[in-house]
């Protein structure tokens, strides 16, 4: 059964595909096509990524209304940009080559992010609320220094790092596109690797170590795997935090199933499915008037509240 | 055998076990008592290598639960907590098959189905195998993770109350089957606030005190009521009622 889901889910996938891909297709299509095709790479690798990251954050948090965004991951990311922009100034910012910068970017994020989730999952993991309230503090805490630092700002830099705060798929580059790919799909490969210990893990620490589960060499794996996978996405397009915890809630909706085998590849599907569906619509039908970002973050975070509304945590 | 030497656990400054030497023979049933907050659990734990003490060791067929790895100590013995959680939408035939993660480590064999249809149809799980574990009531409940401790085919079965707010008629029910399972090859050590239902059905007792062993040794010899009175600080009577079944009755 939910293999079917699974099937029927990237049919859905294929036709957004199709649909983005062809839809008002006038003019020049070869050059229109390479153009909507290296778009349509990152919206997919952006939407898999993130599905992909919040379903195995929130199996080793144990808790269904976490994503890696909510405790402080983004944050993290406005800060070391309004860093760079205030340590280089905003000409020093733009003149720095795209793909190094990029590559730097990534790393760095990708070391932040075990800094960070090590932080919280050191202690914490057992006391999801503590977890919770330590990430939003550490949050509010990289927002301050962050907001701060954008004082000390001239207005054309402050531009630029209000810019990077959002995320957007309009411009993007190939090497970075290419680099992205990569990361990207070692990281997936790895989720399906430990999918069947997310499995165990998903029954709490104490209940998947009396089952043999190294449950801490587990939580690092699943923290690497996590923070690649959110830094090179992050790095690529700018923070998304709600399209995870949308694409992990409907993949436990519509899938059913506890098996990480299908619940990763269904969060990633959908994720893809939600960027490329709604990509094509503000491209095509809206004219670009808004971004997508905040749609997505506007629909996550409602879902989001309507979580923490209905049920408990777990 | 359990054995266990100068095993001392301290939460923060707070001592909880103090000293602990015993030893817990294989086959039959062990019930661990004794007085709220005596360390029944905490000293469970230790035995089952997921509590690190400050100091001691433990042994249990002669393997050093603290120096052995997590897989090879599920393979020696299965612990069922109190409060065992899920996950959403588990079916009672895929908590049964986690039992058998230590065997085949997410890729499981013809034998791990055959072990966990076997333990579906000892705790008579059979017709309710693709039902919602949550959707269970308590007893059923606690029948699934005991098919599932069961599954997993170890030596050694600990468990931690597993009769906690549970109603007479699953409480025999377990038990029943709990005896019917151990013997030679497989072991139980459980613990248990009802005396009268470890009265009936254990073989072996390990009392504890205020984080030290009170006493140990065959159930016959060590529960007495003099014993139990003192270990309660409240008068307790064993008694036979007819049938041959013994109860403890509070009072002189």
């Amino acid at each position: 059964m939910a293999r079917q889901r699974l099937t029927l889910l990237t049919g859905l996938l294929a036709t957004f595909v199709t649909i983005y891909l062809l839809w008002n297709l006038r003019g020049p299509t070869g050059f229109i096509l390479s153009l909507r095709a290296e778009r349509l790479a990152a919206l997919i690798l952006v939407g898999a990524a993130s599905g992909t990251a919040t379903i195995i954050f929130q199996t080793i948090a144990n808790n269904r209304l976490l994503t890696p965004g909510i405790v402080g991951f983004d944050s993290l990311f406005v800060f070391l940009q309004t860093m760079l922009v205030l340590s280089l100034g905003g000409l020093g910012y733009t003149a720095l080559p795209d793909t190094p910068k990029f590559v730097a970017e990534t790393a760095c994020l990708v070391g932040a992010a075990m800094l960070l989730f090590g932080l919280l999952f050191r202690k914490g993991a057992e006391d999801v609320i503590r977890m919770i309230l330590t990430g939003v503090i550490l949050g509010v805490l990289l927002r301050g220094l962050a907001g701060f630092a954008q004082r000390l700002l001239d207005p054309s830099e402050f531009a630029i790092v209000q810019q990077a705060q959002f995320a957007s798929f309009n411009v993007i580059n190939d090497d970075q596109l290419t680099i992205a790919a990569i990361a990207v799909a070692l990281a997936l490969l790895a989720s399906l690797w430990i999918a069947p210990s997310l499995d165990v893990a998903a029954l709490g620490r104490t209940k998947a170590r009396t089952l043999g589960l190294a449950h801490d060499q587990l939580v690092l794996s699943a923290l690497a795997i996590i923070s690649v996978l959110i830094a090179v996405s992050t790095a690529l397009v700018g923070p998304i935090t709600f399209l995870g915890l949308l694409s992990a809630g409907l993949a436990h909706l519509v899938l059913r199933d506890h098996r990480h085998m299908v619940l990763i590849p269904a969060a990633a599907v959908i994720g893809a499915a939600i960027l490329v569906a709604g990509q094509a619509v503000f491209e095509r039908l809206l004219g670009l008037q808004s971004a997508l970002g905040v749609i997505v973050e506007f629909v996550g975070g409602l879902l989001f509240l309507l979580l923490v509304l209905r049920r408990p945590a777990r | 055998m359990i054995e266990i030497e100068n095993l001392s656990f301290r939460r923060g400054a707070v001592p909880i076990l103090l000293n602990i030497n015993l030893k817990v023979p294989n086959g039959g049933i062990a019930a661990i008592i004794g007085p709220n907050g005596a360390g029944k659990s905490t000293l469970l734990h230790c035995i089952a290598g997921l509590l690190t003490p400050a100091n001691g060791r433990v042994w249990v067929d002669s393997v050093d639960v603290y120096a052995v790895r997590e897989g090879e100590r599920a393979r020696l013995m299965a612990l069922l907590t109190q409060h065992a959680a899920t996950v959403p939408r588990l079916s009672v035939r895929d908590l049964v098959t986690f039992g058998r993660w230590p065997h085949h480590r997410g890729r499981p064999t013809r034998e791990d189905v055959y072990k966990v249809t076997k333990a579906l149809d000892v705790f008579e799980l059979k017709e309710m195998a693709s039902q919602d574990v949550e959707a269970l009531s308590g007893g059923q409940r606690q029948r699934a993770f005991l098919a599932m401790a069961y599954a997993q085919d170890t030596p050694w079965m600990m468990l931690d109350e597993p009769l906690a707010a549970l109603d007479p008629k699953y409480v025999r029910d377990i038990m029943d089957r709990l005896r019917a399972l151990s013997g030679p090859k497989r072991s139980v050590v459980m613990v248990l606030h009802d005396l009268s239902t470890a009265a009936r059905y254990a073989d072996w007792c390990v009392a504890l005190k205020a984080g030290r062993v009170f006493s140990s040794g065959s159930w016959e010899d060590t529960a007495t009521s003099e014993a139990l009175s003192e270990l309660y600080e409240t008068p307790l009577r064993l008694e036979t009622v007819s049938g041959g079944a013994p109860v403890v009755v509070a009072g002189d």
